[in-house]
């Protein structure tokens, strides 16, 4: 019993990274119809830099913030490489795939191939009836789940929100109103960066990272963001947490080297499930 | 600004207007004034440069040559309404006031009852009458001295057309909008308007009092269906 406790703990807090990877994917999509395939790349730079900045004698707070911007501002250059020019949706796609090849090629030049960690939340691990949990475990769970509602505000509660929300849903009408919607995509892009900056500060002390952790995070993360059909960050969440738990699950009773291709073959489920769903309800309209 | 020539000078006036596409001329030599308080009607055939002329006012597309003035805020109904299916009534009508300082849609209801009971509602899900409203509502709410609007008629039942028509006559009547529109169909533009342009193949072929226009055997025959009896 306090086994499969502990894997539910390891498995929400993993959820809860998928979840920020998710709504990273969301918030571009939603604004810019590009699937942005680097977002994996925002968490290994982020939590590489926080690395760096704590080896270099930074406070660990002070270098943690400075590496969530340091992704933004990295999310901001990709958008403006991957959407200021006049490329179609599928061009940008593919070359979000390109800057996530080139972010590995980075990462491995400047850190080197081994995995990184460093310590998280100091403290004594905290008992939960059988099980103990790392206040790190905590940390992630709490900041993220703050993160998560500051942006379902943005999005479905506030003035921008639905501007950002008009320049996808029609471009040209959102410009005839005047709204920057290049502006708007940068914004959306930089909001991403610092979600995967977030999610990595806060991981690295619980999980190693690599130069290319970045393709399996964000093989998860889109599929948690399938959850909401790339336009939910609430179900997206829950998609987080649905493939968080899956993955502890399948590592912890059957075997490490599953859990990627279990999560994988629940996407798949999951995308012929929701497009059977849309068939029916185009069936209704 | 408020010296007194300003009351009679026209709000939009557009001057020897050049607009390519590459190499292709979509406009050439385009001139038109549309006054203050005046509902101007610009008729012409699929492809004759309307669309173009109306993006090239709101800044979308920039033109070679020519100068546009305009002495107020103009605010363009796109053709096909262009609304954001993704969002509701209410929130695609405050979007409207993006650029302008009241964001209060309370007067497009009171324009618009219908639209009240909908505010809720995806704008994707209502009917082509209830979705030219919110896009005519939309424009109001930047708070435009001129309206242009680009086929106000398209695919919608001439019952709701005319509907849509008073309600624009009634907005010029009592709050001195001027209006831009811009037709296919030229009965119903040449009705609404008392003066027009006839836009073909990029350039002004002519333009007057629509009263006239009307009787103008080739405007008759192009664009009113009827047969030239001379």
């Amino acid at each position: 019993m306090s086994v499969l406790l502990q894997y539910l703990v390891t498995g929400v807090s993993r959820g809860f990274l998928f979840a920020l990877l998710a709504t990273g994917f969301v918030i571009i999509y939603r604004v810019t119809k590009v699937v942005n395939f680097a977002q994996g790349a925002f968490v290994v730079l982020g939590g590489f830099i926080a690395y760096s900045l704590l080896g270099a004698g930074v406070p660990q707070g002070l270098s943690e913030v400075l590496a969530v911007l340091a992704s933004a501002a990295i999310g901001l250059l990709f958008g403006a490489v991957t959407i200021l020019g006049k490329m179609s949706t599928i061009a940008s796609l593919i070359t979000t795939i390109g800057l996530a090849l080139l972010c590995e090629a980075v990462a491995m030049l400047v850190w080197g191939t081994t995995p990184l960690t460093y310590s998280g939340l100091s403290g004594h691990d905290l008992r939960f009836g059988g099980i103990f949990v790392q206040p790190q475990y905590l940390l992630l769970i709490g900041v993220s789940l703050v993160v998560l509602a500051a942006l379902w505000l943005l999005l479905d509660h506030t003035y921008v929100g639905k501007a950002m929300t008009a320049c996808a849903s029609n471009p040209y009408a959102a410009r005839l109103t005047g709204i920057n919607v290049k502006a708007m995509g940068l914004l959306s892009f930089a909001i991403g960066g610092a979600l995967g900056g977030v999610g990595g500060v806060l991981i690295m002390p619980l999980f190693p990272i690599t130069y290319d952790s970045d393709v399996n995070l964000a093989i998860l993360g889109f599929a948690a963001a399938i959850v909401g059909s790339l336009t939910s960050p609430t179900l997206a969440l829950a998609g987080g947490l649905i493939f968080g738990i899956a993955e502890e699950l399948v590592a912890g009773y059957w075997s490490q080297a599953n859990e990627t291709a279990v999560a994988l073959a629940l996407m798949i489920l999951l995308l012929l499930w929701q497009s059977h769903r849309r068939q029916q309800v185009a069936k209704l309209v | 600004m408020t010296s007194t020539g300003a009351a009679t000078a026209p709000i939009l006036s557009v001057d020897g207007l050049l607009v390519r596409y590459g190499a292709a001329i979509a406009l050439e030599d385009v001139s038109l004034e549309v006054g203050r308080g005046e509902m101007v009607a610009l008729i012409g055939a699929n492809g004759a440069g309307k669309t173009t002329l109306l993006n090239t006012l709101s800044g979308i597309l920039a033109p070679s040559a020519g100068t546009i003035r305009c002495a107020g805020r103009l605010a363009h109904v796109p053709e096909g309404r262009e609304l954001f299916f993704d969002l509701c009534v209410d929130d695609n009508l405050r979007l409207g006031a993006w650029k302008a300082p009241s964001r209060d849609p309370a007067r497009i209801y009171e324009l618009f009852p219908k639209l009240r009971d909908l505010s809720r509602r995806k704008a994707g899900f209502l009917s082509g009458g209830e979705q030219q409203m919110v896009a005519i509502g939309r424009a109001l709410m930047a708070g435009p001295d001129v309206l242009a609007i680009d086929e106000l008629s398209q695919g919608l039942a001439p019952i709701v057309v005319q509907e849509i028509g008073r309600y624009l006559v009634r907005l010029n009547a009592e709050t001195g909008l001027s209006v831009l529109l811009v037709e296919q169909n030229a009965r119903l533009a040449l009705e609404l308007c008392a003066r027009a342009y006839v836009l073909e193949t990029g350039r002004i072929a002519t333009h007057g009092p629509s009263a006239l226009l009307r009787n103008e055997p080739a405007v008759r025959s192009a664009y009113l269906g009827g047969h030239v009896t001379t």
